[in-house]
């Protein structure tokens, strides 16, 4: 598995960094959208964003919300 | 003990795979990923037991981060395995099937367009381009007191950083503009995902870009030196490159129609 796909270099543009989370579902669940299964149907394209950004929200409130002050 | 229904979890669709390729791919859960094949084509799925993977509990898994990310990881790296061995049609997180039957059927049902797609998708590579603000100083002259005295000119020289970065911004905003219509230039194709908030991202700086381009192995060079330069051109921003990805946000061409998997006709 690759994961680190090469060692990142501050000011580099082109330097690889390992896939970042928020980078992984901006593909995996924005896209790809061409089969349905039928379990996950229901599951509309917009309702997975959403449930899983709650995910995310949820859990960058609970590290603290100094950023919005 | 109760047996609990096991259905299919769909990782990507390919011309073709290999069992030795398969045999070494990881798929959910560490477990082994198999192929169905149906209509000339192969989809590999893993085996998903519906206690976790069924409509309810993956509404409930997917609100929990850890479990997320889990997921996203463990289909990532089967789509990219089987993406370094020719092109694939990734399935959106969260594809489930009740059984195997399912899946061919889906297959045959969409086999004209997946088998487009994948000659559309040969010899070409996702990368990700994201602009971001780049650092640097709100400029406002510090100016003269003047009138008003110093609560007065605190509160002006206030609203002109305000301004300043308003301004800041908008420049920002349309040069992310200009780098995404060169890249696309070089590109077979480009889209933009929303730019991600900094809480989620952890960046330092605000996104103005969250560009995804489809390239070809041939003028992949052409591209990079493209993000090198236009990097240098806009010093406002500051790109970044991410890939090669397998073609996630080029499986739907052009406008994204209302999918559900089953269509009359």
């Amino acid at each position: 598995m690759t994961t680190a796909l090469a060692p990142n270099s501050a000011d580099d543009p082109l330097a690889y960094r390992p896939v970042a989370l928020v980078d992984l579902l901006d593909r995996v669940l924005a896209t790809g959208v061409v089969i349905s299964g039928d379990i996950t149907l229901a599951i509309a394209d917009v309702d997975l964003v959403r449930i899983s950004l709650r995910a995310l929200v949820v859990s960058v409130g609970s590290l603290g919300q100094t950023e919005d002050a | 003990m109760a047996e609990v229904p096991v259905g299919a979890w769909l990782h990507a669709v390919v011309r073709d795979a290999d069992p030795a390729t398969l045999a070494a791919i990881r798929g959910m859960d560490g477990g082994p990923v198999r192929a169905v094949s149906a209509a000339g084509l192969v989809a590999v799925v893993s085996s998903a037991s519906l206690d976790e993977y069924g409509e309810e509990p993956l509404r409930r898994n997917l609100e929990d981060l850890a479990w997320l990310e889990r997921a996203a990881r463990a289909h990532h790296a089967v789509v990219e395995a089987l993406a370094r061995r020719g092109p694939v049609v990734p399935a959106r997180l969260a594809t489930v099937h009740s059984d195997d039957e399912r899946v061919a059927q889906s297959l045959d049902a969409r086999r004209d367009e997946l088998v487009h797609t994948l000659d559309r998708l040969t010899g070409r590579g996702e990368w990700g381009v994201k602009a971001y603000l780049a650092p640097g100083e709100v400029t406002v002259g510090t100016g003269t007191t003047g009138a008003g005295g110093v609560g007065t000119a605190y509160l002006r020289r206030r609203r002109a950083q305000l301004t300043a970065r308003e301004e800041r911004q908008q420049v920002a905003s349309a040069a992310a503009d200009a780098v995404h219509v060169a890249l696309c230039e070089v590109a077979v194709a480009g889209r933009r995902h929303a730019p991600q908030d900094r809480r989620l991202s952890g960046a330092s700086a605000p996104m103005v870009l969250n560009g995804a381009y489809l390239v070809d192995v041939a003028t992949l060079p052409s591209f990079t030196d493209m993000v090198g330069s236009l990097n240098g051109r806009h010093p406002g921003l500051h790109l970044e490159l991410t890939g090669p990805w397998p073609a996630y946000s080029f499986v739907v061409e052009g406008p994204e129609p209302a999918l559900t998997g089953r269509e009359p006709g």
